[in-house]
């Protein structure tokens, strides 16, 4: 309760604040609807417009929640596509478009999270990747990725490769970057007199690595993973944006933009985040039993 | 003791420069030093006279410039890979993600002792430390001096004969202090280990040793070794005894004299 409460104050300001900027956002169009039928629009009567116009400029907090639940549930129970009349996933519901994003992210994540640890082991115990690997890794993620995510597609596309992979890739080129940093440190937090300890007992590289830095690495890891995790779906999300792709919450923003559908925009927004959320949240639950086996937990 | 022992440490002109970005730090120079078996051997000095450094030779974690060091007649790598001796750090440095008793085995780990001769070593290790009973917990759970205790332990566990000891009771508080004391002296008595031990406490070198080499710093070298004339079997009220009183007071105006040269 303690730690809900401000959780729920937070969440109660923004609500307050979306709904107070709904009247203005949507005020125009009703206005406008107001004068061409002729009427007078009373103060009351454009507030409960604003709040549940077809194609608002920004739909309300309770409107998107509406769009979510039509697009999931109901979609799904008794759409004419949904998963209990065809019993797969309709392609209308964004239990489906979430799902095609989510696996590109989990693939990407894991390519990026086994990269970057590779690339950290290899910058901890090669001087020369250590001076040549990370001003790369740095200037990599100062390309813009939304310029570099249709190269990467056509590029792929070339050489026969299409569909999840290209998507993957883009998200683990996202999220190859916070592991390697967080595991650098990781595997440097050992103290020297802990690696001088180890040299007493003329301990190898390879007892060293799994006996004192990788369990010493696992906090910041796991911190990484995080962030990671969320780099990758923003990656998944790019990489559908300018393929044309025709699935995944990436191609649900789009397709929302080009016919001004900004409940759609939004409840993929939502959706992606309510993703992320749930993402972060495993890894965290990851976190406290790997460090609490560990004995490392506060 | 028979004379005819061979030294277990014996250095000869040693020196030792560190090349630092303003300079050159003479940080050994000249030290002649000859370690008998079962001696207990404290470094007294300020800071930066090179009593951890020459330890520090000893244990092969740094590489004199010139001069020469043998310690048990091999060159302190061989001694290292011949496991002579057990290291004990000024912090415990145990692993937080392993138990008392983990953090005992991790160099009979390394070492590669099979498992139930390490169970039997990690249990007598923890009983020389008087710690049986703590080998489940997790390093945070015991107090300052007690990590420092798992730390010997993880010293003793292999049973080298020679440890070497770099302020290990230095961070602790006196009465912890005296009490370590105590039980390190009759840990010595028990296993007849040669002790390297660097302090920067006259009391506590006093009481423990049976040689106490002074040194001065600028460059680090040796300006006095006493020969401890108190008695090997020594109570924590020695230290009122007039010998003792008398060591103490050479020890304090050797430091005073290496201080006297700036």
């Amino acid at each position: 309760m303690r730690t809900a409460f401000p959780v729920l104050s937070v969440v109660a300001v923004i609500l307050a604040l979306w709904y107070a900027a709904c009247v203005p956002m949507n005020a125009q169009w009703a206005r406008d609807q107001a004068a061409r039928a002729g009427v007078e629009l009373s103060a009351t009567a454009l507030v409960t417009d604003t709040l549940a116009q077809q194609r608002p400029r920004l739909p309300a907090p309770h409107q998107v929640a509406a769009e979510l639940w039509n697009t999931t549930w109901v979609e799904e129970r008794h759409g004419r596509r949904g998963l209990w009349n065809t019993g797969t996933l309709s392609n209308r519901s964004l239990i489906y478009h979430g799902w095609v994003t989510l696996s590109a992210t989990l693939l990407g994540f894991a390519i990026g999270t086994g990269l970057g640890i590779l690339l950290a082991v290899g910058i901890v115990h090669n001087r020369a990747m250590d001076l040549s690997v990370m001003p790369w890794a740095i200037a990599s993620q100062t390309i813009p990725i939304l310029a570099l995510a249709p190269m990467i597609i056509v590029v792929l596309n070339a050489v026969g490769i299409t569909g999840l992979i290209p998507k993957a890739i883009i998200s683990a080129y996202l999220s190859f970057f916070p592991v390697v940093v967080g595991m650098v440190k990781g595997l440097r937090a050992p103290e020297a007199m802990q690696l001088d300890l180890l040299k007493t007992y003329s301990a190898s590289e390879a007892q060293t690595f799994f006996r004192l830095r990788l369990p010493a690495s696992m906090p910041y890891l796991f911190a990484s993973l995080k962030v990671g995790i969320a780099a990758a779906l923003v990656g998944a999300i790019v990489a559908e944006l300018p393929t044309g792709a025709v699935a995944g919450l990436g191609a649900r923003l789009l397709a929302g933009s080009y016919f001004g559908q900004t409940l759609q925009i939004w409840s993929a927004l939502v959706a992606a985040a309510i993703i992320a959320a749930g993402m972060v949240g495993l890894i965290g639950i990851a976190q406290r039993i790997t460090l609490g086996r560990m004995g490392m937990a506060r | 003791m028979s004379a005819a022992e061979a030294p277990v440490i014996e250095a000869q002109r040693l020196n030792l420069v560190f090349e630092t970005g303003d300079g050159q730090v003479h940080a050994l120079k000249d030290v002649d030093l000859t370690v008998r078996k079962g001696d207990f051997v404290s470094f007294i000095g300020p800071s930066g006279c090179g009593k951890t450094t020459f330890l520090r030779v000893v244990a092969d974690l740094e590489q004199p410039t010139s001069g020469s060091i043998r310690v048990n007649g091999m060159s302190p790598e061989a001694a290292r890979k011949a496991r002579a001796y057990g290291y004990v750090f000024q912090a415990a440095g145990l692993y937080p993600w392993r138990t008392i008793a983990g953090n005992v085995r991790l160099p009979l780990e390394i070492m590669g002792y099979p498992r139930a001769d390490a169970g039997a070593r990690v249990a007598r290790a923890l009983e020389l430390v008087e710690l049986t009973g703590f080998e489940k917990k997790y390093p945070w759970q015991l107090s300052g001096g007690m990590q420092q205790r798992a730390s010997i332990a993880r010293a003793l566990a292999f049973d080298a004969d020679i440890l070497l000891m770099d302020e290990p009771f230095g961070a602790l508080d006196e009465i912890v202090r005296d009490r370590l004391n105590e039980e390190l002296l009759r840990l010595w008595h028990h296993t007849g280990k040669t002790i390297g031990f660097v302090t920067h406490s006259i009391p506590e070198a006093v009481y423990l040793s049976t040689r106490i080499v002074v040194m001065s710093p600028r460059p680090g070298r040796i300006t006095d070794i006493i020969e401890s004339p108190l008695p090997r079997d020594r109570p924590l009220d020695i230290r009122d005894t007039p010998e003792f009183i008398a060591v103490a007071h050479r020890v304090r105006e050797g430091l005073r004299a290496g201080h006297s040269y700036d």
